[in-house]
Parts: C-alpha cells; sequence; structure tokens
C-alpha cells in the first residue's frame, strides 16, 4: 500500500463532477456524496444548536432571568441538548467522516448497503424537520432527557412531535451503524486482515455495535413516554400507577453508550491524525484497538452512575461506581498509546494535529473530571450542577467537536481535492482551544460551588465565573465561524490538493483525490500492518 | 499499590463509597422534619407543627434527618453548603440528613429540572443557636403532627374500620411502625413510612393477612401534607395505644386549625 506522491492536478473524473444535477444528489448511493449530504445538514444543525448556545449564555450574563422568561430559557436549553446530542455529535463523526473515509479504508467501492445509507440520510433529514417544525410552533421543554413524569403528565409543549423526530434519528443512527459492521466485515480488500484496519475502522466498528443495540431501547423509552402522555397508560407516572424512576434506567441505558457513539469515532479519527503527523506506527495498536470494543462494552454496564441520588439502591450504586472506573481504563488506555506514540516521532504541527493535541488535553481534563462523578461521595454533591455540564462538554466539545474538527482538515484535501489556508485554520484552531477553556473551565468552579444546572436566574455570588463563561463563549464562536468562512473560500480558491498530501499510509489515501466513484481505479491489495511509516521513508509531506 | 493509578482509583472509590453509604443511613436519633416539594416551593413540617415555606430551620450541631416527597414531578433537595443532594419523588418517601456545624444561611436549591420556575424553587436554611431554635420552634407552633393525623384520620373515617375492638374492620394500627406485617400472599413487609403511604393510597396492593380488601382508595383525595400528619399520628400510636372514641365530634376549633389558611410569617434575610 505504498504509493508515491503524485503531481497536484485533479483527475478527469471524479466523484463530485460525475453529475451535477440535483437528483444525482438525491438519489446517490455513493458514500463519499451521502458524507457530503450528512456534512451540509449536521453543520445546519450545529449552528442552529450554537444559536441556542449563544441565547443561554447571554440569559447567563445576569443573575436576574431577565434576558428571555423562564418558560423560553428551558425550551432554549433542550433544544441545544436535543438538536447538538441527536443531530450533531451522535451523526457527526460517523455519518460524515465515517460515511466518506470507512469504504475507502477498507479498500471497498461503496458501503455494504448503499441504498440503505442512502435511507439513514433521509431518516436523519426527516428527524431533523420534524424536529425544526417543533422548534419553529413553541418548542419543547422537558431537558434533552426527558425526565418523567414531567414529560409524560406535566409539559404543555410539543413533546410528543419532538420524540418523534428523534426516533427518526434513531433510526437513521441504526442503519449506520449497520452498514459499518457489514462493510467491516465483508467488504475488506485483500490483504486486509483485522490486525491490519485501521484504528479508525476499529472505533466505527465498535460505535456500530452501540448503535445497533443501543439505539433501540431509547426508542422503546421515548415510545413509552409518549404512549403514557397521549393515551394515559400508567408506566412512569406514580398518580397512574408507574414508576418515574424506571425511566431513567431506560434512557441512560441508551443515552450513557450514546456518549461513546459521540466519542469513539473521534478517538479513531485522533489515532489517525496522531500517526500521521508523528510518522510513526501508534503505540500498542492492539491495546488501541482492544480498548476501543472495551469501551463499548463496558460503556453499557454504567448508566447508573447518572442517577445515583436519584433513589437506586446502595448496591447497585456501588456496583455502578465501580464499573464507571473500569470503563475509564480503555480510556486512559487510548490515552496514554497516544502520548507515547509522539514520544520520539517526527511530529509536525499541522492544524489536523492541533486539533488531535486539543482533543487528547481535553478529553483528559473531561475524563479525569469522571473520575470526580464517578466517586459516589462527590457524586452527590456536584451531580445536576454545573460541574456535569462543564464535564461533559469536555467530553463532547473539547473530545468530539475538535476531532470532528481535525477530521475535516485532515480529509478536506480528499473530499475536495483543496487544500484548506493553513493559517487561518491553525489560528481558528487556537481561537476554538482558548474560547472552549475560558467558556467551560469557570462551569467546573461554578459546579463545585453549588450553583445547579438548568437555572434561568441564579444567585448573584455565581455572576463572575458566568460573565467569564459568556465571554468565553463569544470567542468560541468567532473560533467555530472561522472554518466555516474559509472552508466554503478554500472550495473555489484553495490550492490544488495531492492526493496524498500527508504522506499518510492510510489506505483511504492511496487513490486521487477528490477519488472517483468507484474510490480506487484497480481493487487495492494490503501487504502489511497499518501506519507502517518505518518501512516508508519515501512517504513525505507534499503539502 | 497505591502508588499504582488503579490503587489511586480504588482509594477513590471506597471513600466515595463510604461517604455515600452514610448518606443512605440517616443517624436514628436526628431531629426529623418532614418535607413536601412541588411546583415550585419547598414546605416543611416539624413535628411539633411548626410550618413553613422555602425556609428551613435547623439548630446547630444535631444531625436532621429530612423526609422528604414530591407533590407532583421529581425534584431534587440540594444544599450545596452541606454537601447534600437527594432527588426528591412522587411516589416514595426519601430521607436526606447532615449535621449543621455553624449557625448562619444556606442556599436551598431544587436541582433536579421540574419545569417553568425550576430555577425559582430555591430556599434558605437557617441553622440556628440552639437556645435561638428554641425562641423559634416555641413562636410557631399549631399543634403537633401526630395531632392533626389524629384529626384526619376521624376526618377521613379511618377510625371507623381501623380500631381495637371487635367492631374492627381492618388491623388495629397502635404499634405498627416499624414492625413486620404478615401480608396474605405470605411475605412479610416492615411497616416503614413508605408501606403506611402505599397502603393508604392504593390499599389494595399489599392485603394484611387475615382481613378484607375492602378499603376504599385515597389516591387523589389525601395531599402529602396530609399524609405525613397521617404517618406521623399511626407513628405516635407506637405510645399510646389505640384508645379513642370513633364517635366523638371533631371540634370545630381543631377542624379550622386542620386547614390554615395562612402560613407563618417569616422574613428572609
Amino acid at each position: 500500500m505504498s504509493a508515491a506522491p503524485t503531481a497536484a492536478v485533479h483527475p478527469r473524473e471524479h466523484y463530485l463532477n460525475v453529475d451535477y444535477g440535483i437528483r444525482s444528489w438525491l438519489l446517490t448511493t455513493d458514500h463519499k456524496r451521502i458524507a457530503i449530504l450528512y456534512m451540509i445538514s449536521v453543520t445546519v444543525m450545529f449552528f442552529i444548536g450554537g444559536i441556542f448556545a449563544t441565547l443561554i449564555r447571554l440569559e447567563l450574563m445576569t443573575p436576574a432571568g431577565d434576558l428571555v422568561t423562564s418558560d423560553t430559557y428551558n425550551k432554549l436549553f433542550t433544544m441545544h441538548g436535543i438538536v447538538m446530542v441527536f443531530f450533531f455529535l451522535i451523526p457527526s463523526v460517523p455519518a460524515v467522516i465515517g460515511n466518506f473515509v470507512l469504504p475507502m479504508m477498507v479498500g471497498a467501492r461503496d458501503m455494504a448497503f448503499p441504498k440503505i445509507n442512502l435511507l439513514s440520510w433521509y431518516l436523519y433529514v426527516i428527524g431533523a424537520g420534524i424536529t425544526l417544525y417543533c422548534i419553529t410552533i413553541g418548542g419543547v421543554d422537558t431537558g434533552w432527557t426527558f425526565y418523567t413524569p414531567f414529560s409524560t403528565t406535566y409539559s404543555n409543549t410539543y413533546v410528543f412531535g419532538s420524540i418523534v423526530g428523534i426516533l427518526f434519528a434513531g433510526f437513521s443512527s441504526i442503519f449506520t451503524g449497520l452498514n459499518f459492521i457489514a462493510t467491516i466485515h465483508k467488504l475488506r480488500a485483500p490483504g486486509l486482515t483485522w490486525r491490519r484496519m485501521q484504528l479508525f475502522l476499529w472505533s466505527n466498528y465498535a460505535t456500530g455495535v452501540i448503535m445497533i443495540l443501543g439505539t433501540p431501547v431509547v426508542a422503546i423509552a421515548l415510545i413509552l413516554v409518549a404512549v403514557e402522555r397521549v393515551w394515559h397508560i400508567g408506566i412512569f407516572n406514580p398518580a397512574l400507577g408507574g414508576d418515574p424512576v424506571l425511566f431513567q434506567h431506560l434512557f441512560w441505558f441508551y443515552s450513557h453508550p450514546a456518549v461513546y457513539i459521540m466519542v469513539l469515532p473521534a478517538m479513531g479519527v485522533v489515532s489517525e491524525l496522531v500517526t500521521t503527523f508523528s510518522r510513526k506506527r501508534v503505540f500498542g495498536y492492539e491495546f488501541v484497538a482492544a480498548a476501543s470494543i472495551a469501551i463499548a462494552v463496558f460503556g453499557f454496564l454504567v448508566w447508573g452512575h447518572h442517577m445515583f441520588v436519584a433513589g437506586i439502591s446502595l448496591y447497585s450504586a456501588l456496583l455502578f461506581s465501580i464499573m464507571s472506573y473500569l470503563v475509564a481504563i480503555p480510556s486512559a488506555v487510548k490515552v496514554f498509546n497516544w502520548t507515547a506514540t509522539l514520544y520520539k516521532g517526527a511530529i509536525s504541527y499541522r492544524t489536523p494535529m492541533l486539533y488531535a493535541f486539543g482533543f487528547i488535553g481535553l478529553f483528559t481534563m473531561g475524563g479525569l473530571t469522571g473520575l470526580f462523578v464517578a466517586a459516589l461521595g462527590v457524586d452527590i454533591h456536584v451531580t445536576d450542577t454545573y460541574f456535569v455540564v462543564a464535564h461533559f462538554h469536555y467530553i463532547m466539545v473539547g473530545g468530539t467537536v475538535m476531532a470532528y474538527l481535525g477530521a475535516i482538515h485532515y480529509w478536506w484535501p480528499k473530499m475536495f481535492g483543496r487544500m484548506y489556508p493553513e493559517g487561518w485554520a491553525k489560528l481558528s484552531a487556537g481561537i476554538i482551544f482558548i474560547g472552549f477553556n475560558v467558556t467551560f473551565f469557570p462551569q467546573f468552579l461554578l459546579g463545585y460551588l453549588g450553583m445547579p444546572r438548568r437555572y434561568h436566574a441564579y444567585a448573584p455570588e455565581f455572576q463572575v465565573l458566568n460573565v467569564m463563561s459568556t465571554a468565553g463563549a463569544s470567542i468560541l464562536a468567532v473560533g467555530y465561524m472561522l472554518p466555516l468562512i474559509y472552508l466554503l473560500w478554500s472550495l473555489r480558491y484553495g490550492e490544488i490538493a495531492p492526493a496524498n498530501p500527508w504522506g499518510s499510509t492510510g489506505l483511504e489515501w492511496q487513490t486521487t483525490s477528490p477519488p472517483p466513484t468507484h474510490n480506487f481505479e484497480e481493487t487495492p491489495v494490503v501487504t502489511e500492518e497499518a501506519y507502517a511509516y518505518d518501512k516508508h521513508p519515501e512517504m513525505e509531506f507534499v503539502a | 499499590m497505591v502508588d499504582h493509578p488503579a490503587g489511586h482509583r480504588l482509594v477513590i472509590f471506597v471513600w466515595g463509597a463510604a461517604v455515600y453509604y452514610s448518606y443512605g443511613a440517616p443517624p436514628k436519633n436526628a431531629l426529623r422534619v418532614y418535607g413536601t416539594a412541588k411546583q415550585w416551593m419547598w414546605k416543611f413540617q416539624h413535628p411539633d407543627g411548626q410550618r413553613e415555606i422555602n425556609e428551613l430551620h435547623v439548630p446547630v450541631g444535631q444531625d436532621v434527618a429530612v423526609t422528604l416527597i414530591s407533590q407532583d414531578v421529581i425534584h431534587s433537595f440540594f444544599v450545596p453548603a452541606f454537601r447534600v443532594k437527594m432527588d426528591v419523588l412522587p411516589n416514595r418517601y426519601r430521607t436526606v440528613w447532615f449535621r449543621p456545624t455553624r449557625a448562619g444561611t444556606y442556599h436551598l436549591f431544587c436541582a433536579e429540572y421540574c419545569g417553568t420556575s425550576h430555577s425559582g424553587m430555591i430556599g434558605w436554611v437557617m441553622v440556628m443557636e440552639p437556645a435561638d431554635y428554641e425562641t423559634w420552634l416555641a413562636s410557631g407552633a399549631e399543634g403537633s403532627l401526630a395531632s392533626s393525623g389524629d384529626k384526619l384520620f376521624r376526618h377521613f373515617g379511618c377510625i371507623s374500620c381501623h380500631r381495637a375492638d371487635k367492631g374492627a374492620r381492618g388491623p388495629d394500627l397502635a404499634g405498627l411502625y416499624g414492625k413486620e406485617v404478615h401480608l396474605q400472599d405470605g411475605t412479610t413487609q416492615i411497616a416503614d413510612e413508605n408501606y403506611i403511604r402505599e397502603s393508604i393510597l392504593a390499599p389494595k396492593a399489599k392485603i394484611v393477612a387475615g382481613w378484607q380488601p375492602i378499603m376504599p382508595v385515597f389516591q387523589g383525595q389525601v395531599n402529602e401534607d396530609e399524609m405525613l400528619e397521617l404517618i406521623a399520628y399511626i407513628k405516635s400510636l407506637q405510645q399510646n395505644p389505640l384508645n379513642v372514641n370513633p364517635n366523638a365530634p371533631i371540634p370545630d376549633e381543631e377542624q379550622r386549625k386542620r386547614n390554615p389558611q395562612v402560613e407563618p410569617q417569616v422574613t428572609r434575610p
């Protein structure tokens, strides 16, 4: 799988110029075009979710609830959560990056089920459409967690519609996972054994498993909410003979593993970036690969740690606490191994690598504060406060969004055959890193001092830290707007990208940029392990 | 061992577990307070009858156990200064406890999102020097919880079946609290607060051996404040075996006091 650097000219025909008609996009079964469709839709959803976040931060600049009403504020944080979790974070890396590069990484012409792949995008769009419609006609105010009996009985907002929207997104996610697993099992190129697979494939395989096993459970939980809400059949509301804590079990049985749906593909991205930009095989390949599977398995056994003060028994709390420590082990294995990969590597500080560094640092902070909240005694104090808000934003924004942006920059030349402007990209990566920390670090302090989450108005002593957080959010907003602008600019004015600008050994780079519709001119044959940079000193940066 | 990362985690785990264990086990001799949470306020009742809204007065240096229930959605009782938080559920009593060590005024927050005025469901815990606390106790009593429960026991007609004489159609409740009850299905059950509450709201859920399931359902008729009073009354029967005349009329004045329209006036610090 070696290839000499090729001159930077676009191939005459590639997947983007093969047909320009709108039908050729909306009826495409090409995984690369579907990835682009996903990229456009998740970007739209990201900025919609971002608008909600902006309004939340503006409201919280002053202790009094003076910018919007309580009901509006409650809808803002609910819709921020729903849009960001179900319509941005979950599909971001898998459906955009995974869709684009996964078939190429296995050396295949397309996904195993190309039509199901397109169907999954349509389900996503329908789900997003329903959710956005609910937002425009009045919104929903239950929190993205839909806790009962508030969501089933007491909320007067569009709970049912939002649930239907999320169900569509859930099926979209199931189909994506199904395709990943089938593709990795059945379509690997000759010679691409399991132990030769790139780590992005391992992490997306693990993600696919979670998507298929976990998503039906949240679908059931949400359907039960709808059933109780619409037909008043007692499941969760004690006044009807139900049990409200049951919902939390069902919800977190999916929604905790969903955290790993969001972060595992991001970890796969970081493995690719760290190896490419330090010119080294990843340290402890087998351990990093096995850690992905271990996270997927252990991830299903820790949901109770969201409920330590919710009324679960002492014994189950003890088990969920110790399991939560266990799930930290494979995550730590990954972080240690990425760091060890850097050791004595020939590191180049290109934009994707800056994002990978950002991921490693911020994910580690998110993970270590996860140990705080996994400790039963500490969790009593910090759960449901801004400490938890900060913790999961370090994982999901500091982790997943950082990796997503790193992936976008890394594979941008492959996707569109153009280089992004390196100077602007580095600048915005720096702005995002600083803005992120200024936004979310004060929230750890706020939570420890006792500010509960989801508060429209708060006690005056919390103001200073909230103003800091809002100031950071405005920096972060600038950081997110910049890539939107310069990446669009680069589509037309960017430098023409060579086939393999980073000199990567990755299989997806061993074809032209942009790739032809069927990815490879001839089926690649894999003869060696992944990331064999030591055997290929000729693989060099050409951009 | 403790030098190893896994060792660190083990130490943190055990330490956290020890804190959690004591969190779930209120001391037996703690001062008892009862609270109901509802959208969007906290109501507290003291055993001697003091009632307060969004304020909780407690003495310094003494363990305080607050037994809580919600009248609607899930809320959460959170006093950051005491490092305690407990979700308040609409279907069972849970008890959170703490020992204030310094007099002062501390935030009480609702920490589980509960709707429109979630961030307004806040109050203060007033930790008082013992002498001040005694003064405060003396100022606002309206008859103990148990005596209010006694009146409810007659008002709802409980007394016509639950009695010690031959006309009883339900089990005698004297000495019931904390004892083991033998149920019709052969199992046994400790008669704690949750059991008593369930038996009032949904009497057919657990039938006491030897009795007919004839008790009417009180779901929707007894609110959570009244429930706490009834339970306080049933608990008080430990000391005073049931010995009342079921036909005794409820005095007018007591009837008036049972439904106080005006809550005790308290000023915020």
